[in-house]
């Protein structure tokens, strides 16, 4: 998993956590009484949320890194604090291109890529359709709204396990409707979790997991645009395509920029899904760099492998999302 | 947008199509859960042959369902509670208050939230065993050990979007207040905290959500006495049978507290969002 | 609820209480002397029907010795992965079932009691015990640290009613007769120009039962998993011809379902089997899932061999399949977790225990029970005790299983999903010997 659900953007923060300071130097001090003296506060408030983080995120994630450089596996973990030192043989052996675990790792990474950017382009895509289309008022429109978000708010589990019973081969019911009703395929059963199919029918049970949320951020950004806006544009002869990218698509950007990080983040470190639909091995076409990190590390209970492919995972979405806020939130920028 | 001919035909297609798309999954489970075991392992049937609520009863004994759903309602509940809570004093700091460390703060907390999970896992059941082995405290196998996860997996967003909805605050209603004499912190509770209900609502829904269906972390971190509900629906499937028709009613029962928690405070939640996420 | 501070410090006061009765109950629930906790594996047709069938026993155990067990039945998926992290953090239950396959890596992490001493001698001593079934308490040359609880192995089982509609007046013997036989099976019944009945069926997709069949193929074919100097070899001749033989009873004999590539989970093959979709299969104990459909149209013989009365390695039809039995060295009732061993494994809870769960006794003395008398547990015994080495007996079992296993399980997919040629196969081992060869 990916915990579980959004995930945000640094730069809107530094963006909401500087928010205050231009306004008040604009306006003098307005607590002339509080300013003079270092207040503890603001370290007393943040310090619950600091040591939950270093307990659960830094500490594991440091801990993650050192287990990169240490052979670990199920003969010393009982003994882990003296699991030996080896310096980079596990990056040498997980990430050489040469090795078939190499291989595997850096095609699989290629593979996680294309599956982001399709899953979070139709997530999307579908999430601004149905917020458009329920952004006007229409009988059964509430019903259609609360209905569209159920997927979003069913255990990931369950949604998983429905899927991966319709997408069986011989009783399911996809192909129930595709052989048996519609006569596709000539007649032949394909096979939805095995092979090319299954990359398919996973970006398939994704997408239908994650386009509510991008329906809920994209609806909630389109409530602050106000109708007369539109109103005007009808009148001065806008068509409905030139309304949509003059008024809608530029009143969603603030939201679009987290959205769209939030969702990539979230849909690159996959697990839940094809854990489900696969088991503890996915097919070869379909294998995600989450899952295959875990086979490397609980699947063999060898350690150090899946450690070494994390490391360099880190940095490569570290190095992303920067590069991200940089170029696409500009505003961020403001702030350093 | 303006409603013409073509873009309410345009939209009837498009919302018909992804209602389907929606709903055909729901029916599958939920058709199957009222199905008998004989039925559901041949071709799948759109219409049952047989309907029986059996699985609704048998799930129950099957699999000790009621321990779980007491698990993780404490569980989600806890988590839920105090991560809101947290992240309300945390996020108040961010929004209102100026020190030295606050960027540097915000940058951490939310870039945690980058990393796969699947990174955490072993590290933190290895710390956890460490801090029982130092200290006599049970984390791995006992609730606060779950509950303290699953917060700080919500935290961060939870404090980002709490942060720009105090923000959006108009500042001038908070000193109105301080100036009557109730301090900081009672310009926080009592001011702040009312106008911000929509965000508090929006921010404990994403917590519950994420805390009722995760599996991973309660695999590894609860035993058969603290097992969750989204962990024990894997038990119908066992090596010797699958129960499909159990494991569907079962999700169905999973799913629904979510569900229904969720429909009531929808209109919240989108008010929340739209309010601080979004802006 | 209206006001947000009220809803605040409310959850608050939840969260907090919550937080306290969790640390109080949840946190340690430390059995008192008088109670153990056992883990067992799951044998009957579910968790629930496990526990049932075990429940006399352990009602027994209580009533002799005062002692009472806290059982948790726990799923095979789980299993594995639930006593490594006890094995981790020391916090194990003091008695557990492990499959026999584990016992070699589960020794090497020391967590479990050497069987000597007092553990020794309450289980008996290693004579009472079936010699094959003991040699997979631990690698070979060291104190083992696991006893057997029950016997398995793979025999053939078939559909009679189905033989009978085809004409098969016996079951086949060699690899050649079961592939013929499979194809007379194999036959569409529905007048759709496509088979609808097949002559075998497994569970393609299932890792652990695809390395099983690697092994035994493997050796029928004269190949080993390991050479002598215990390197990987599973892409030597033998062992491409032997996996072959088994992927190439979908890909080129076409007598097993496509669809079978899909099948992850054992008792979906002996639904086949049952339901007349499929007419054989190889398997270690469906009898009780047969029993549980009321299903008695079957018959048993046993795995095919290359040549009709081989001897030695190449007669091999099975592992030594079966559950052991550990006791944690964590455990802070060790006194009362050997008895509970001892007791398990004793002749009269032997006959109850592998009567319960069709299983084979694993101790000389059950033997003789009338149970373990009909045609299907002989054949079962045959397979064990003539025709059975163990999985290699080495600390990295579980890579291997899951390297091979997998490598069968994608080449099943690609027989389902198109043609799968030799070089595929060799190529497929290749890769798996590879890692298997950088794991070590």
């Amino acid at each position: 998993m990916s915990h579980s659900a959004i995930q945000n953007s640094p730069a809107n923060a530094a963006e909401t956590a500087t928010m205050p300071a231009p306004e008040q130097s604009g306006k003098g001090p307005e607590l002339p009484a509080r300013k003079p003296r270092r207040s503890f506060l603001p370290y007393g408030l943040i310090m619950p949320a600091v040591i939950l983080e270093v307990l659960i995120h830094i500490g594991p994630m440091i801990l993650g890194v050192w287990i990169a450089f240490i052979s670990l596996n199920q003969l010393n973990l009982t003994n882990w604090l003296n699991a030996p030192f080896v310096g980079l043989q596990n990056f040498v052996n997980g990430l050489n291109p040469e090795s078939t675990i190499g291989q595997a790792f850096f095609s699989t990474v290629g593979r996680t890529m294309l599956y982001t950017v399709t899953v979070v382009g139709f997530s999307w895509i579908l999430g601004m359709a149905g917020a458009v289309f329920l952004s006007s008022n229409f009988k059964g429109r509430a019903i259609l709204r609360t209905f569209f978000l159920v997927p979003y708010a069913l255990p990931a589990y369950v949604g998983t396990i429905a899927w991966a019973f319709m997408f069986n081969q011989r009783d399911g019911a996809v192909n129930q409707i595709l052989v048996d009703t519609l006569h596709l395929f000539g007649d032949e059963r394909p096979f939805w979790l095995l092979g090319g199919n299954s990359f398919g029918a996973m970006i398939m049970v994704n997408i239908w997991q994650l386009w509510p949320f991008a329906f809920l951020m994209l609806m909630a950004a389109l409530q602050n645009v106000p109708n007369d806006v539109y109103e005007a544009a009808a009148i001065d002869g806008a068509t409905l395509w030139q309304q949509f990218r003059t008024i809608t698509l530029p009143m969603v950007q603030p939201a679009n920029g987290v959205l769209l990080l939030v969702m990539s983040l979230w849909t690159f470190n996959q697990f839940n899904i094809p854990f489900v639909l696969f088991g503890a091995a996915s097919p070869k076409e379909a294998t995600l760099v989450s899952p295959l990190i875990y086979q490397n590390s609980f699947g063999s209970w060898n350690f150090g492998l899946g450690g070494a492919m994390s490391v360099l995972l880190l940095i490569a979405l570290f190095i992303a999302s920067i590069f991200y806020i940089r170029m696409v939130l500009p505003k961020g920028g403001d702030n350093d | 947008m303006i409603e013409t001919r073509n873009f309410r035909i345009l939209r009837n297609v498009v919302l018909s199509i992804l209602a389907l798309w929606v709903a055909i999954p729901l029916y599958v489970v939920a058709s199957t859960s009222m199905k008998p075991l004989k039925d559901v392992s041949g071709l799948f049937q759109w219409l049952p042959r047989e309907i029986t609520l059996a699985p609704y009863f048998d799930i129950w004994t099957t699999v000790p369902l009621g321990k779980y759903f007491q698990n993780s309602l404490i569980i989600t509940v806890s988590a839920t509670a105090c991560s809101v809570t947290v992240a309300v004093l945390a996020a108040y700091a961010v929004a209102r208050l100026q020190f030295k460390g606050k960027r540097v703060f915000s940058l951490t907390v939310l870039s945690t939230q980058m990393f796969p999970g699947i990174l955490f896992l072993l590290p933190l059941y290895l710390i956890f065993t460490q801090i029982r082995n130092i200290t006599g405290i049970q984390l791995q196998g006992s609730y606060p050990g779950l509950i303290i996860t699953y917060m700080t997996f919500t935290l961060p967003f939870a404090i980002w979007m709490l942060s720009g909805y105090f923000a959006s605050i108009p500042k001038e209603l908070e000193e109105a207040s301080m100036i009557d004499g109730t301090g900081r912190m009672g310009a926080l509770f009592r001011v702040v905290l009312p106008v911000a209900k929509p965000g508090i609502i929006a921010v404990a829904v994403y917590s519950f959500i994420s805390a009722w269906g995760e599996v991973l972390f309660a695999s590894v971190l609860t035993n058969e006495a603290t097992k969750t509900l989204s962990l024990g629906l894997k038990s119908y499937a066992s090596e010797s049978d699958v129960f499909w028709n159990q494991l569907m009613a079962a999700s169905v029962v999973v799913s629904l507290p979510v569900l229904i928690g969720f429909i009531l405070v929808q209109k919240h939640l989108v008010a929340g969002l739209s309010a601080g996420a979004v802006k | 609820m209206k006001n947000p501070l009220k809803v605040l410090t409310a959850l608050a006061a939840t969260a907090t209480m919550a937080l306290g009765l969790s640390a109080c109950g949840g946190g340690s629930p430390q059995a008192t002397t008088d109670t153990i906790t056992y883990w067992a594996s799951d044998q009957g047709n579910s968790l629930d029907d496990t526990a049932a069938k075990l429940k006399p026993s352990l009602d027994r155990f209580t009533e002799k010795t005062g002692i009472k067990v806290q059982l948790e039945v726990i799923g095979w998926t789980d299993l594995y992965n639930r006593i490594l992290t006890a094995v981790t953090s020391g916090d194990g239950p003091d008695v557990l079932n492990i499959g026999n396959t584990w016992a070699v890596t589960l020794q090497e992490t020391g967590a479990f009691e050497p069987v000597e001493g007092a553990l020794l001698e309450a289980v008996g001593g290693k004579d009472r015990f079936l010699q094959t079934s003991w040699a997979t308490g631990g690698a070979e040359g060291k104190t083992p640290t696991s006893v057997p609880l029950y016997g398995l192995a793979y025999n053939m089982y078939y559909n009679t009613k189905m033989f009978k509609e085809a004409g098969i007046e016996k079951a086949p013997v060699t690899w050649q007769e079961f592939v013929e036989t499979a194809k007379k099976l194999t036959k569409d019944t529905n007048g759709d120009g496509k088979p609808d009945q097949w002559g075998f069926t497994a569970a393609g997709a299932s890792v652990s039962a695809n390395s099983h069949q690697a092994f035994i193929r493997g050796l029928q074919n004269g190949g080993t998993l390991f050479d002598a100097d215990g390197k990987p070899t599973f892409d030597s001749e033998a062992q491409v011809a032997g996996v072959k033989q088994f992927i190439d009873l979908m890909a080129t004999d076409k007598v097993m379902s496509p669809s079978d590539a899909e099948i992850s989970q054992g008792s979906q093959k002996i639904d086949n089997l049952i339901n007349g979709k499929a007419a054989m299969l190889f398997d270690q104990s469906p009898v009780k899932n047969f029993e549980a459909r009321g299903f008695t149209d079957w018959g048993v013989a046993s795995i095919p061999m290359m040549e009709a009365g081989a001897t030695g390695d190449v007669s091999t039809q099975s592992h030594v399949a079966g559950i052991n039995l550990s006791v944690f060295k964590n455990s802070k009732n060790k006194e009362n977790a050997i008895k509970l061993a001892g007791f398990l494994t004793s002749d009269e809870e032997q006959v109850a225990l592998n009567k319960a769960y069709r299983s084979l006794p694993v101790v000389n003395g059950a033997s003789s029970d009338a149970a373990f008398q009909t045609e299907e547990v002989k054949a079962k015994r045959d397979a064990l005790a003539n025709h059975a080495l163990p999985m290699p007996l080495i600390a990295k079992e579980g890579q291997m299983e899951t390297l091979t296993g997998t490598a069968i399980k994608n080449l099943f997919a690609k027989a389902a999903t198109g043609t799968v040629s030799e070089s595929d196969i060799q190529a497929a081992l290749k890769d798996a010997n590879n890692q298997m060869a950088a794991a070590q």
